[in-house]
């Protein structure tokens, strides 16, 4: 260790003691911890530890209960996201905070306040400097809307960093990506460390985190279980601090080994996949199917697919080029405006939600957010979301709330949900456990078609894990038909008997998962020219 | 709920009531009149005299009524501010079929029929809000004030060219004689038009809170597009809220004229609609709350009329109280939401 006047010399922000309660759950339980100037920090953590509290309250957005926090060694007070920011420390949530419509200068020039003159060319020079400092070049009158979701990212760093980067802040900033889209941001995090920002990031993927970071902290159950520091780091191989790292974030050293599966990661790497019997007739049959896009949205145009009983379909291809559409017009939550679905023999197209949800249609949005949860009901409530009105669980009508919060208390248990309990509102949970209830809600033996999006969005290791296999072993149903749409290769490789690329709302074409799937994947993407 | 939690509800609902009360004993200060005398009046004729404490449970008839379909719309996210053109409307129909019917079928049937019609009254008049917001997404704030003015306006051409009294000099429907009016209970002046008030109340709190119907309007109401997404029917839930609400305001129409009026004079508009938001949100869509707090505000309405007179302020002031009780209610409301942002993102 340097001499300790040196360090706390490079100590952007520090915490000390820093408790956080919410009801039913310490969230942050006496945190130490000193974010350094120049250093990319990486927060590991299962689902529920405590990272996103950490990061809501070094932005602003949270207060603590106890604890306290300095500034380049003044205690500070960070009482609203905006006070942050006048410090210079910005953040990236996961969620986009950029306005689609406006344009990216737009976007930045938002967050001045009301009475400052809102200059034109004051904020292009300060884009330009910011543009140079990450070495990008987003078109600054592009409506945000347009850019793919790496630009995006990148605007949205820029205004975690308009007013000054001391500290940036960046809540699982790779779910959404491309690897390519990665490799960028990993290439931005390091000129950022470079020049003096104290970055610290949240991700599940030990491998980005062994890439990019200069220092590791482990948070379980809201308390700091581990740190590697630079030195430790460098001395260690990837396999080393892979393996002390999940040894500290599930707490179990024999856990490791069983883990070491996922983190080898590619094609092989689990279980083989269950064979497909294809001469029976197709479950699912898509011809031609077409819908309608909004503006700037891009929409199916005459996708066909066929996908059999107990088989696994994976969708590639960066998002935007119609997997949201795809995934709707299989739900029934949009119509098609050409083409056929039948499912087992029958045309469904016609049908809304409610009718093929009868016939066994289930889907995990990727917008769990948005649309996969109503967040100020019960864990309980948005469990039977799609359930509502039918028996057992209500009786003519009438709900028996007794059944339902047993219902929900058992897949809570089967799920490993963290939740104080099943009726605690559903937006108080953590990112990865919001997705747990996803999965819980959509995994039924009764399943005939299961459409997931983004399935492991959030999880952390062991889950991921443990959904993949789930995924494998045909999403608790027997012969389902699954269709997994990811952004990441490797989830397919690992899950899927046969990969389709989506392009601009066409199918470009579907090759088998064998060993040199990856290869043909990448042939079928690399055809795709604007691939960001 | 913890014991802090509950006291922070407590403060959150009575804070508001506490500071309107203040604010408005300093305007009375400031218009040279006694607060202490005038809420001592208030309370003294609305609550503690027989005759005053009858007329305010007979006040909350209407107000109930009201009070019902508001927590169905607003607890799935419409807000439906139109009430007073649904409630007038489907009064002045009533008031000129119930005096028409009276003669000609029996009591029990001539009554629920009267609401039945009132119920249909209103619940038409929500029809085209409705399908604006439905079809269109088009905000129905502003089409529920206006059919709101429109209705109102609607309801005094017809009491004055269709359904006016040629026995009376003012323009008025025909009267409902008293012995054809809703029945009092025992011996007070109170109809049972306010049973059918907490009735009301407490079955849409229990609709909202035990019924797939219930459930699936407060998902529509907070997260519309979970509600997509589950497959829940968007269009045909704000159909059926809008129906519910206005219906049970046309209801909350026929229980006044039924039970105290017997009749509709032209120009007439309580505007109980109006008044009784704030309670609704005050109460935050609780059944019991509401019925509470419309039993306050009864008392308020009823005490506050002679007592203006005595302390010789108009007596729109009770409308002062309201406005500043709505003021305090959005502040008090604003800074809770300050400090559960902060504690909790
Ligand atoms: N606003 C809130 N209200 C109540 N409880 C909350 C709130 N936010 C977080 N919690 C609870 O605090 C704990 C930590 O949550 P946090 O979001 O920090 O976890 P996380 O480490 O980011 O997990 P994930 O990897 O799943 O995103 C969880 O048990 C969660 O339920
Ligand atoms: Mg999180």
């Amino acid at each position: 260790m340097n001499a300790a006047a040196a360090a706390t010399d490079d100590i952007a922000i520090a915490f000390s003691g820093i408790t956080k309660r919410f009801p039913g759950v310490v969230a942050n339980d006496g945190i130490s911890l000193a974010f350094r100037r120049g250093e990319v920090h990486a927060l590991l953590g299962e689902n529920g530890a405590g990272k996103s509290t950490l990061i809501g309250i070094m932005s602003g957005m949270l207060a603590p209960d106890e604890g306290r926090i300095e500034v380049d060694g003044r205690a500070t007070r960070l009482s609203s996201p905006a006070d942050a920011l006048r410090l210079g420390i910005g953040t990236v949530f996961q969620h986009m905070m950029l306005v689609p419509g406006l344009t990216v200068l737009e976007n930045l020039m938002l967050g001045a306040p009301w009475w400052r003159l809102r200059s034109r060319s004051r904020a292009l020079a300060r884009f330009r400097e910011l543009a140079g400092l990450l070495s990008v070049d987003p078109d600054p009158d592009a409506p945000v809307g347009r850019l793919s979701p790496g630009e995006q990212q990148q605007v949205e760093i820029m205004r975690a960093l308009w007013h000054g980067g001391r500290v940036l802040i960046l809540d699982e900033p790779t779910s959404m990506l491309t690897p390519k889209g990665v490799a960028e941001l990993g290439a931005v995090v390091r000129r950022l460390r470079d020049h003096g920002v104290a970055v610290v990031f949240v991700t599940h993927k030990l491998r980005e985190a062994h890439a990019l970071a200069d220092r590791i902290s482990v948070l379980r159950r809201g308390r700091v279980v581990g740190a590697l520091g630079p030195e430790q780091l460098r001395a260690m191989g990837e396999a080393e601090v892979l393996d002390a790292v999940v040894a500290m974030m599930f707490g179990r050293t024999e856990r490791a080994d069983a883990l070491g599966e996922v983190l080898a990661g590619g094609v092989g790497a689990g279980p083989a996949l269950r064979p497909v019997d294809r001469t029976r007739p197709p479950r699912l049959v898509l011809s031609g199917v077409s819908t309608v896009g909004a503006r700037g949205e891009c929409a199916l145009a005459g996708v066909s697919l066929k996908v059999w009983p107990g088989e696994v379909l994976g969708i590639a291809g960066v998002d935007g080029n119609g997997q949201k559409h795809l995934a709707e017009v299989l739900a029934g939550q949009r119509p098609v405006s050409a083409g056929s679905i039948m499912l087992d023999g029958r045309e469904i197209a016609a049908l809304g939600v409610p009718a093929r949800r009868a016939l066994g249609v289930r889907y995990v949005t990727d917008e769990r957010l948005d649309e996969g949860i109503a967040g100020e009901h019960p864990v309980a409530v948005n469990l039977v979301l799609k359930e509502i009105g039918r028996p057992p669980l209500w009786r003519a009508g009438i709900a028996r709330w007794g059944a339902i919060n047993a219902h929900a208390r058992d897949l809570i248990c089967a799920h490993d949900v963290r939740t104080p309990s099943e009726r605690t509102p559903i937006a108080w949970l953590s990112g990865g456990n919001i997705q747990k209830v996803l999965l819980a809600r959509e995994l039924s033996p009764d399943a005939t078609l299961v459409v997931l999006g983004k399935p492991t969005h959030g999880l952390d290791l062991q889950t991921t894990r443990l959904a993949r296999e789930r995924i494998r072993n045909g999403a608790g149903a027997r012969d389902a038909a699954l269709v997994v749409i990811s952004n990441e290769l490797e989830e397919l490789l690992e899950t899927c008997h046969r990969i389709a690329v989506l392009d601009r709302g066409t199918i470009r074409g579907i090759v088998d998962n064998r060993p040199d799937a990856e290869r043909a994947v990448g042939r079928l993407m690399t055809g795709i020219a604007h691939a960001a | 709920m913890s014991a802090a939690e509950l006291v922070t509800g407590a403060v959150r609902i009575l804070l508001p009531v506490l500071l309107a009360l203040v604010a408005g004993g300093l305007v009375l200060l400031a218009m040279g009149a006694d607060p202490l005398a005038y809420y001592g009046y208030v309370v003294e004729r609305g609550l503690l005299s027989r005759t005053g404490l009858e007329a305010s449970v007979t006040r909350m008839a209407p107000l109930l009524l009201i009070a019902a379909g508001l927590i169905v719309a607003f607890r799935a996210g419409l807000w439906n501010l139109g009430v007073d053109g649904q409630f007038l409307l489907a009064a002045v129909v009533v008031a000129a079929l119930a005096p028409a019917l009276a003669p000609a079928v029996p009591h029990w049937l001539m009554v629920p029929v009267c609401f039945a019609v009132a119920f249909a009254v209103g619940a038409v008049w929500s029809v085209i809000p409705a399908f604006l917001k439905a079809v269109h997404g088009i905000n129905e704030i502003i089409a529920t004030l206006m059919m709101s003015f429109l209705g109102v306006g609607l309801a005094n051409i017809l009491i004055k060219l269709v359904f006016f009294d040629p026995a009376t000099t003012v323009p008025q429907t025909a009267t409902l004689a008293v012995e054809d009016r809703l029945a009092r209970l025992g011996a007070t002046t109170v109809h049972w038009g306010v049973l059918l008030g907490v009735a009301a109340v407490l079955a849409v709190h229990w609709l909202m809170g035990h019924t797939a119907l219930g459930l699936r309007l407060q998902i529509v109401g907070s997260s519309p597009r979970a509600a997509i997404h589950a497959g829940i029917n968007l269009r045909r839930l704000t159909f059926v809220a809008f129906a519910l609400g206005a219906g049970l305001a046309g209801v909350g129409g026929a229980a006044d004229v039924m039970g105290v009026h017997g009749t509709v004079q032209a120009d007439w508009n309580p505007a109980y609609g109006i008044l009784v938001i704030p309670l609704v949100f005050l109460a935050r869509f609780n059944g019991w709350g509401v019925i509470a707090f419309v039993f306050g505000f009864a008392v308020l309405m009823i005490g506050g009329e002679s007592a203006a007179r005595r302390v010789g302020v108009p007596t729109f002031f009770v409308l002062v109280l309201v406005a500043l009780l709505l003021l305090f209610l959005a502040v008090v409301e604003y800074l809770d939401h300050e400090r559960r942002r902060r504690r909790a993102a």
